[in-house]
């Protein structure tokens, strides 16, 4: 075996020698000639070529379409099949847009996910974190059971969701696990996202599978953060009389600060744009049927640019569509640099 | 306060089971108002019994005494200890006030109190106007002084101290060194100090205490331990250059390194010993000295370290530079009584 890994190693460092070789006799013979700027190329050049790629894929995929809806949301009466246009508009489309009662509701709905479910998730993120990072029998399992969400498809995960939430009072014989549980203490099952569910019983799925997809991912980096913490602090702490809490607090946060505000500021960006969450939970027109011909609207903001985008036949959604998406945008935008500058002061790097 | 070790023992067990006894049965009594040096080679257990003493580690067995408490059982914060450690520990996103004050907020006490407190002490170490500043903003230095400011701001019972020095280059050790002693003067608190350097614990402590694999090899004033080592590890360990160790025998009173070279006179039973010499015990004596085969001669100064064989031994002597005349034939002789003797097997000393 030992001799195999020798022999391995013994043709891996021939070849490595046949190309140092190579290298030095073309570099010799490119000076003799004075060819050198052939292989010599100034560092800015190079660059160049390697983020080629990169940045080719980017323009067509990215910057493009960006730079062409921000153009569209301009447009009047623009057919996205036939590619003509009544004319232009500063802002109608905006005004269109933000007067629809259904994007208001969408923003309501999308904004009340972000605020809820963000913090509420790295609160409880941070707290297993800590858990995680005390405990030493099973830790890898443990670690392992925080990842899966991560690495488990999204659509699949809200199917499991829905199923677990489905059921209601009139056929006890076919209830979801959540309601299970509530009649195991006595209580009466709830329509969470069926027909008959109120508005705040769908938001709570949609915000607890919310929490539950985004904790995966914020406790990895936490745990990395706080397992680079020098334990040496935590014993000068306590030395000196400080609690757990109060370490926590006052040690472990300030010190990952710089992760908790990436995470802050990756998921706030991340959950502003849900869609597939609410999609794969209450279904996808996103509405569900309260009354005799109402409906609760459950759409948010980049379900309503989808919705627009399936209409893109009729003249004009298109620029509805754009104007949403370049709305979302601002927002996004907004709340970004907000953070940002707020990150300036609080965050201890 | 006095703090005081019985039978303190600390045993390790890493995965594969295998136990390291890092503190073995240390019975140590040190006094109050004292600064007391942990001395030992890394990994002798010197830190362990400070973070024993601290309560940052269980004892496996054994007691812990301050004054007339037993603590053994007691949290670390319910101690009433400062706490230096090697790399200071100061929490990087505070200011050096708030690092200072931060053991105060576990206090009953008013604000304007503990910023009272605060500048006090930053001015018995002498950072006064750092106060405002980030800890990645200060020196390795102004960092210690800092860190021994939030030890003692609570007016703890005891000060600990983990080889404090270590990190500071060669100048300000010996400054630091200074400026913890007259701390600790200032304070009367007491101290105890872990360190591998013999030099820093020489000059610093009033007491030490030597450890080897967590075994105490002797406790004695600094001086004293130096000219009356207990055994040949203590003799070894102090002293830079260190003592050369010859093997030898002593013959009707007379210690004989080689059948030519009487050393000087003993009283001890004849036989096989193994005899410890300082360098600087070595005086030049052109009468009635043994000649020396010479290896190397180097002036340093003051003093003239002569390197020469003995029964193959390199030996080194420290000579007074105008003593020596001639650097081909010198004649080396003992200063007298500066002998240590050691028994052959357990390195006991004997004279």
């Amino acid at each position: 075996m030992s001799n195999v890994k020798e022999t391995l190693r013994e043709i891996i460092w021939r070849i490595r020698n046949l190309f140092v070789r190579a290298s030095t006799k073309t570099n010799d013979f490119l000076a003799k000639h004075r060819m050198e700027f052939l292989t010599h190329w100034p560092g800015w050049l190079k660059a160049i070529f390697y983020l080629l790629p990169a940045v080719v894929l980017l323009a067509v995929f990215t910057f493009y379409p960006i730079f062409n809806s921000f153009l569209i949301s301009f447009y009047e009466g623009y057919n996205i099949q036939r590619g003509d246009f009544d004319g232009y508009t500063f802002i109608g489309n905006y005004v269109h847009v933000l007067r629809l009662a259904g994007f208001q509701r969408a923003v309501i709905n999308t904004a009340i996910i972000v605020f809820v479910s963000v913090p509420v998730s790295i609160l409880i993120s941070l707290i297993i974190a800590v858990a995680l990072a005390a405990i030493t029998p099973l830790k890898g399992f443990f670690q392992t059971i925080f990842f899966l969400p991560y690495v488990t498809n999204t659509i699949a995960i809200g199917l499991v969701f829905a199923y677990m939430f489905k059921g209601n009072a009139n056929d006890l014989f076919n209830l979801g696990l959540a309601n299970q549980i509530i009649s195991w203490f006595g209580g009466q099952p709830i329509v969470w996202i069926g027909v008959g569910a109120t508005f705040w019983s769908a938001m709570s799925v949609i915000l607890i599978y919310s929490v539950w997809n985004g904790l995966a991912f914020k406790i990895i980096v936490f745990l990395a953060g706080i397992q680079g913490i020098d334990k040496q602090y935590y014993q000068a702490a306590q030395i000196d009389g400080s609690t757990k809490m109060k370490s926590f607090r006052r040690i472990t946060v300030p010190l990952i600060s710089p992760m908790i505000f990436y995470i802050l500021v990756t998921s706030v960006i991340g959950t502003f744009k849900t869609y597939t969450s609410v999609v794969a939970i209450i279904g996808t027109d996103g509405l569900i049927p309260f009354g005799r011909d109402g409906m609760i609207n459950m759409k948010t903001i980049v379900f309503y640019v989808y919705d627009y985008i399936e209409l893109a036949a009729q003249d004009g959604m298109m620029s509805y569509a754009s104007a949403a998406a370049i709305l979302l945008f601002g927002i996004i935008l907004i709340f970004t640099i907000l953070q940002l500058e707020v990150g300036k002061r609080r965050v201890h790097y | 306060m006095e703090i005081r070790l019985e039978n303190l023992t600390k045993v390790f067990t890493d995965k594969a089971g295998k136990e390291t006894r890092a503190v073995d049965d240390l019975s140590i009594t040190i006094p109050s108002g004292k600064l007391v040096g942990l001395l030992g080679p890394s990994g002798c257990g010197k830190s362990t019994t400070l973070f024993l003493i601290a309560g940052l580690l269980k004892p496996s067995g054994g007691k812990i005494f301050f004054g007339k408490d037993d603590v053994t059982k007691l949290a670390p914060e319910k101690r009433g200890i400062g706490l230096v450690f090697q790399n200071y520990a100061l929490y990087p996103h505070m200011t050096v006030r708030q690092n200072i004050m931060f053991p105060l907020e576990n206090l009953n006490i008013k604000r304007n109190e503990a910023l009272a407190l605060v500048k006090e002490m930053a001015e018995l170490v002498d950072i006064g106007e750092l106060l405002d500043r980030k800890p990645s903003q200060l020196s390795g230095g102004q960092q210690q002084r800092v860190a021994i400011a939030r030890a003692l701001v609570k007016k703890p019972r005891v000060l600990l101290l983990d080889e404090p020095l270590s990190n500071l280059d060669a100048r300000l050790r010996l400054q630091t060194r200074e400026e913890i002693k007259r701390i600790q003067r200032e304070t009367g608190i007491t101290t105890v100090f872990v360190t591998h350097d013999q030099e820093e614990a020489m000059s610093i402590s009033d007491t030490m205490v030597v450890l080897d694999f967590g075994v105490e090899q002797q406790m004695d004033a600094p001086q004293v331990m130096y000219n009356t080592p207990n055994n040949l590890f203590v003799a070894k360990f102090l002293g830079n250059p260190p003592i050369n160790i010859l093997d030898g025998v002593v013959k009707n009173g007379s210690i004989m390194v080689n059948d030519d070279i009487i050393a000087g006179q003993t009283k001890v039973k004849d036989g096989p010993y193994v005899f410890g010499i300082r360098p600087e015990d070595f005086r030049v004596d052109n009468a009635n000295g043994f000649e020396v085969d010479t290896i190397d001669v180097e002036h340093i100064g003051r003093d003239t370290l002569i390197r020469f064989l003995v029964n193959d031994v390199q030996v080194r002597a420290l000579v007074d530079s105008d003593s020596l005349r001639d650097d081909k034939k010198i004649k080396l002789n003992v200063k007298k009584g500066k002998i240590h003797l050691f028994d052959k097997e357990g390195g006991k000393v004997v004279l």
